[in-house]
């Protein structure tokens, strides 16, 4: 088969959402050409269901937020195991990064005084979330797409790459092929940034789109790269559980933020009995207190604990839903009605109050919400050098959720978006230098025809299974058996089905034209799908304790002995293995910060 | 639980016809739902655009019973028991496939629009504005670009002057930039010319359908036609323009 299209560019970035259009522009403001390969419309990635904000210690309406307590919530959020050179990075070039949002036309809610407002989350020990009521990833997106599609990003829309193409054991460019045609494409490029966001798409409860399959983590891991942290999965505390059409869709950290409370099935403000040692004295201690916070008094009184860790606060419902305790249709409730007027909750939140109004017939305003734990985020992820984002592969990158080593065991609410447009930046400024000195490299043909062929195998088979019923069958044994309470047999019987199924995807059949054939789409992510299952899986065995999002029901403790260890895979003689890595230890100064405060 | 027939539009281009459909439905199904099981359980390359299944990404526009909806947030239960739920690509663009329309035009409007620029920053850290200041420019920011509008634009979808006419999504887009209160750039030649607003005639069939429920024509079309008219056709504005050249 022919591939009759062919472009280079100095810098090619696969994925359109914020890390890949923020890497895009930091590459052409240094002077690279850049390729943006997007596998939906421009403007439609997954970040653009951010809904509560991005964290940036701008000290707008807590004068004494600076980058070293977020740099401190951010490392205790993550239970030991982010990387402390991107968590300091990442305090300090947030507030420049949002900045720069506001200089490309987005517009933030205001405070009094005129400047960015910011709204409190779980974690952050001030309000710090810059944000547009709860439509700040569509606010992100927009901006940045505008400004790159102006900056000169050459954009490619529909287009899913499938293969990262090495020669020399650098990688030379991407293998793709349009959706609307079925038609493949050469990228050759002189450096490449994986920016292709989650994998959340593997779980049957799941916050995320068709999109999350992880296709970052499998393309740099049959590149050679190193994967870290897979394991660590945040679901987060709060989905919808009914009906069932919309069981997991997202419902934002904001509705804590602004005052929201959870109550059990007994009516019982549960939070209050879950604050974990790490954070005791950080939180409320009476519902009084709680709602004098709330109602503005944030220097005398601590913020209640629905906004603890999502880590905490997921395990938290699970506990009250199996102790018998849960809302009818098996979550917990939610409830800002009687903490906020009507007025408030629509200015506030106003894509919450349509989303449950359109999708489940309940009034937020009146009404309590029913919500449980969705699959949400990847903390884990590509390991890449913490400065430029670099992966052990040349001339590749990895920048946003794709990447691991910021969030550790779980990430903050608010710290993904702004991790996007760090990194992202990061990522395209080293990208593009390198490609200074970088050439093109010759792609073998017969490399090309081969991947070819298999991308198009399953077009000549007859009477094998279904995609779509594999993909429900693999994302049903991910909800059952890597959820969010693990246990050692479990694990290995999911090894086992995965195996399986990659068997059983060799087996398929395909049927139709190439032309937009979800059919075939879903068969060529099952294989990224596969693997990702297979990562995740792997890690979840090997860290036999229960730390952040990651819980094993058989080691129900941390083991401080794990405390500063990561779980590494890579591909070794063409198995996946795993191993183990020491965190990097922060100088005295900042260990001493995240011990004892500023 | 209850079944119900659906009719899709199956084919690409021109070359199609309503395929019938008849799926097991669920509590709470939308009709993004329905098509995903009709996908999984009888026709696996019915192609359908779609990410986010909650209203905010606009990926997965399309007419149901001719009406342009967003079939994420098109319930099931608001059609009759026995009603007909026929469902068919956006009428006003070209069909890419099944319900899958070809859009790229709207992307080559929108790159067509003059770049946001915004006056020298009041401070040190950024700008200041009031939030009322600003309210009206994030109505136009809520945009999630679904292209009904564009759909049920007569200009468009009668006339299909896609080339001439940049559409109302793209005069929101517009507005969002013109009412940045930061945002110093003069794109009135931009809409007399290549954006052709003189083509909207102010039907408000746009406002309608927008699942955003942007008052897409009272709030951003008049206003922006109104600056083109104050800059081209204000004879005392146009006299002060000539002496101020002078």
């Amino acid at each position: 088969m022919e591939i009759s299209e062919r472009h280079e560019h100095d810098v090619l970035v696969i994925g359109a959402g914020g890390a890949g259009l923020r890497a895009a522009i930091a590459a052409i403001e240094a002077g690279a050409s850049v390729g943006l390969v997007g596998k939906s419309l421009l403007g439609k990635a997954h970040t653009v269901m951010a809904e509560g904000g991005m964290a940036a210690a701008l000290g707008n309406n807590r004068p004494e937020d600076n980058w070293q307590v977020h740099f401190r919530d951010t490392m205790r959020g993550g239970k030991g195991l982010c990387d402390w050179r991107m968590a300091r990075a990442h305090a300090e070039e947030a507030p420049d990064r949002v900045r720069e949002l506001e200089a490309w036309g987005a517009l933030f809610d205001r405070a009094e005084d005129g400047r960015m407002n910011q709204r409190p989350f779980g974690g952050h020990t001030y309000g710090r979330l810059a944000h547009v009521g709860d439509r700040t990833g569509l606010e992100m997106i927009r901006t940045l797409q505008d400004h790159a599609v102006h900056e000169g990003a050459d954009i490619f829309m529909e287009c899913t790459v499938f293969r990262l193409i090495l020669v020399d054991g650098r990688v030379a460019g991407a293998l793709a092929y349009w959706r609307p045609t079925g038609e493949f494409v050469l990228f050759r490029a002189r450096t490449v940034i994986l920016a292709t966001g989650g994998l959340g798409k593997a779980w049957k409860v799941t916050s995320n789109s068709w999109e999350c399959t992880g296709d970052g983590v499998a393309l740099a891991y049959d590149a050679g790269a190193e994967l870290m942290g897979m394991e660590f999965v945040q679901f987060h505390p709060t989905g919808m559980v009914w009906p069932p059409s919309v069981r997991g869709t997202l419902v934002t950290e904001g509705v804590r933020g602004e005052g929201g409370v959870l109550t059990n099935g007994d009516g019982e403000r549960f939070m209050f009995r879950y604050v974990p040692e790490m954070f005791e004295g950080d939180y409320a201690e009476s519902e009084e207190e709680a709602d004098r916070w709330v109602e503005g008094d944030r220097v005398a009184n601590r913020r209640p604990p629905e906004l603890l860790t999502r880590d905490v606060v997921a395990k938290a419902i699970v506990a009250e839903v199996e102790a018998g305790r849960g809302s009818p249709h098996g979550g917990v409730f939610l409830n800002i009605s009687e903490k906020r007027s009507p007025e408030y909750i629509k200015a506030k939140l106003p894509s919450m109050y349509h989303q449950f109004k359109e999708l489940a017939g309940v009034d937020i305003t009146t009404d309590a919400m029913e919500v449980g734990p969705t699959t949400h985020y990847a903390m884990g992820g590509v390991k890449v050098d913490p400065e430029t984002a670099a992966t052990c592969v040349s001339g590749l990158y990895a920048a946003g959720e794709v990447a691991a080593g910021l969030h550790g065991g779980n990430r903050l609410g608010g710290n993904s978006l702004s991790d996007l447009i760090v990194f992202g930046q990061r990522a395209g400024v080293a990208a593009a230098e390198e490609a200074r000195d970088a050439s093109f490299a010759e792609i073998p043909a017969s490399e090309l025809s081969a991947a070819v062929a298999g991308a198009t195998a399953p077009f000549a088979r007859e009477g094998g299974r279904n995609p779509f019923g594999l993909q429900e069958e693999l994302r049903q044994i991910m909800q059952d058996k890597v959820g969010i309470a693990r246990t050692e047999g479990a694990l290995r019987e999911a090894l086992e089905d995965v195996h399986r199924l990659r068997g059983e995807l060799d087996t398929c059949s395909v049927h139709g034209g190439r032309a937009f054939n979800p059919g075939w789409h879903t068969w060529l992510d099952l294989g990224v799908m596969l693997t990702v299952a297979e990562a995740v899986v792997l890690s979840a065995l090997e860290r036999r304790e229960s730390r952040g999002a990651h819980t094993r029901i058989d080691y129900p403790d941390s083991d401080a002995s794990l405390g500063r260890v990561n779980v590494v895979i890579r591909s070794s003689e063409g198995q996946m293995v795993t191993d183990t890595e020491r965190v990097s230890e922060p100088p005295a100064e900042l260990r001493q910060l995240i011990e004892e405060g500023v | 639980m209850a079944e119900r027939t659906f009719q899709v539009y199956r084919g690409s281009g021109d070359d199609g016809q309503l395929e019938s459909y008849t799926i097991e439905i669920d509590q709470g199904m939308v009709v993004l739902d329905a098509i995903h099981r009709i996908q999984a359980e009888h026709a696996p390359d019915l192609a359908v655009r779609w990410n986010c299944k909650a209203g905010k990404c606009g990926s997965c526009s399309c007419e149901v019973n001719g009406r342009p909806r967003l079939t994420c947030m098109t319930r099931l239960s608001d059609y009759e028991e026995g009603e007909s739920i026929t469902v068919t690509p956006m009428k006003a663009f070209p069909v890419i496939k099944d319900l899958v329309a070809d859009v790229s035009q709207a992307y080559r409007n929108n790159a067509s629009i003059p770049r946001f620029r915004p006056r020298p920053r009041d401070a040190e850290d950024g700008w200041r504005m009031k939030q009322f200041e600003i309210e009206r420019a994030q109505e136009m920011r809520k945009c999630i670009e679904c292209f009904l509008c564009q759909d049920v634009c007569h200009v468009l979808r009668s006339h299909g002057k896609h080339a001439e006419f940049i559409g109302p999504t793209y005069l929101v887009r517009t507005a969002g930039y013109s009412l940045n209160p930061i945002d110093v750039e003069d794109r009135s030649a931009f809409l007399k010319e290549s954006g052709g607003i003189g083509f909207c005639n102010i039907t408000k069939c746009c406002t309608e359908v927008c699942p955003e429920s942007i008052s897409i024509t009272d709030n951003a079309i008049i206003p922006l036609k109104e600056r083109v008219v104050d800059r081209f056709y204000d004879p005392l504005k146009a006299l002060v323009r000539l002496v101020r050249r002078r």
